[in-house]
């Protein structure tokens, strides 16, 4: 994106430019269940990333060569619009969203018990309707959640944040405008309940204590994240309980 | 494919802290580095680490610039998996393994600032140099991705370029040459995990049997610039930072197979 690049990133009272405290995350919000076609689906708004995910199967692998004899084949597809930035991207998958889809699916598959449904495929689409810095770790977190939409038995939702460096100080999920003019980013996968980094990358520049100390921001973010997941689950079935459960119809879901 | 009895043995040494080539848990194999062996590359390397053989070539083009760098040279970096190196690889465009490669080993030269790109402009926003470093995996005998990037660190200080002049918009190309403008040197160092235990250098047995990778790029300094978790397993917390620290040590050691000052 070419926003113009402000002179301060941070204010002499550490407040960032929308407002925030360092370890503070934008304001996040997910709805379950929103696409009527898939088995499973999720909708992340986390500051302006606004991004889809949706779960299709277990269902039968296609080509059938590439099913796996003792457990499920978990494709993902992690693909941005070409509106989703400044500049217009092309639709084509460049070699970042390649490396993503590849990095996505690895930090989901542990919580996975793909063991259940053997030579069937899960697959996983995330698109990126707009893109404001961290949207992989907005798409992990809104991909293990329409995994559980789609009522696939895993270990735990998968949480994702990142830590980075902005102008000295660490700070917690940075913006686009923060991770172009900082000096370091480190998306953060993990899984609470077994205190699992399922997913970790960085580029920039970090000290060995600048690193430990990123690491466990990252991960504190990572367990707000994971309340907001399960709040998000709580209140697509809690209503849903009424009714027949699964997959009803909601007004939301004739959207696309 | 090791077999599952090798791969049983595998993980039940590591267990007991060795490895079935008798080395130790943070030991590299050993290392074999060959510059400049290809004439027609404006520099190139080649790393054996144990069995694994990796091939870096490195040629300029003029280019344009990046619209938001104007004053910078472009670097590019790909790996192709040649179907020569290994029976899973196969012919056809990059997958995502080659592409995973060539953008770690392009994230270590990036973040650490080891090129000089201020230096490959020719015209400000209009003409620069682009450095196309291209990775060419000749055998695959596991941990590509410090292989690749010890080559490619190699061919760029093995990198001449030419001197030229511009006159009225046109490069005229002079006589002589002088070495590419490096100023950091990065090192990759990839662990893989076995349940508790952390294991330098995998060879291509060990990653059909590790949980996950972690691959930290250490620059000359000893400041992280560059980390890729890979494969299917986990690490905790604990193990992350363990492996910073290791990566850290051993970094330095790499480092001096390359780096002669």
């Amino acid at each position: 994106m070419s926003q113009k690049k402000p002179e301060k990133l941070i204010d002499e009272n550490d407040i960032r430019l929308d407002g925030r405290k360092f370890n503070e995350m934008r304001p996040t919000k997910i709805e379950v269940g929103i696409l009527a076609n898939a088995d499973g689906s999720a909708y992340i708004e986390q500051g302006k990333n606004k991004i889809l995910a949706a779960v299709y199967g277990p269902r039968e692998t296609h080509p059938k060569h590439l099913a796996l004899p003792d457990r499920a084949l978990l494709r993902s597809r992690y693909h941005m619009a070409p509106f989703s930035v400044q500049e217009r991207k092309s639709p084509a998958p460049s070699r970042r969203e390649l490396e993503l889809s590849k990095v996505i699916r690895e930090s989901l598959e542990p919580s996975i018990f793909t063991e259940y449904y053997p030579r069937t495929s899960i697959d996983l689409f995330i698109e990126v309707l707009q893109a404001d810095g961290g949207t992989r770790c907005a798409g992990i977190t809104v991909a293990s959640v329409a995994l559980a939409d789609a009522g696939i038995p895993m270990r735990d939702l998968i949480s994702a944040c990142a830590a980075g460096k902005v102008e000295g100080r660490l700070v917690l999920d940075l913006t686009d405008v923060e991770d172009k003019a900082g000096e370091a980013d480190m998306p953060l996968a993990y899984q609470p309940s077994a205190n699992a980094i399922t997913l970790l990358q960085m580029d920039g520049m970090l000290t060995g204590e600048e690193f430990e100390q990123a690491v466990n921001l990252a991960m504190e973010g990572c367990k707000q994240v994971s309340q907001i997941q399960k709040d998000a689950l709580r209140a697509k079935y809690t209503v849903a309980k009424e009714g027949e459960g699964e997959k009803e119809e909601t007004e939301e879901g004739e959207e696309e | 494919m090791a077999s599952k009895v090798r791969q049983k043995r595998i993980a039940q040494l590591i267990s007991h802290e060795k490895r079935l080539d008798g080395r130790e848990l943070t030991d590299y194999r050993e290392v074999q580095l060959e510059t400049g062996l290809i004439e027609r590359a404006e520099g190139s390397a080649r790393v054996r680490l144990g069995k694994t053989e990796v091939l870096v070539g490195v040629k300029f083009e003029m280019g344009e610039p990046f619209p938001d760098t104007p004053n910078e040279g472009v670097l590019t970096v790909n790996a192709e998996l040649v179907p020569l190196a290994s029976p899973t690889f196969e012919p056809g465009p990059p997958d995502e393994r080659s592409i995973e490669l060539a953008r770690v080993v392009d994230r270590g030269i990036r973040e650490s600032k080891a090129i000089a790109t201020d230096e490959l402009v020719i015209e400000p926003g209009k003409k620069v140099f682009v450095v196309f470093v291209d990775v060419y995996v000749l055998n695959h005998d596991g941990n590509l991705i410090d292989a690749s990037s010890l080559a490619a660190l190699a061919a760029l200080l093995n990198t001449k370029m030419f001197n030229y002049e511009v006159k009225e918009g046109e490069v005229k190309i002079k006589p002589g040459y002088k070495p590419l403008p490096i100023r950091n040197y990065p090192i990759a160092v990839t662990l893989a995990k076995f349940n508790d235990k952390l294991v330098v250098d995998p060879g291509l047995d060990e990653e059909e049997v590790m949980d996950a990778r972690l691959t930290i790029t250490v620059e000359k300094d000893g400041k992280i610039c560059a980390i890729q978790k890979g494969g299917y397993g986990h690490f905790t917390a604990e193990q992350v930072v363990e492996a910073s620290k290791i990566a850290r040590q051993k970094s330095e050691e790499q480092r001096k197979l390359v780096v002669k000052e």
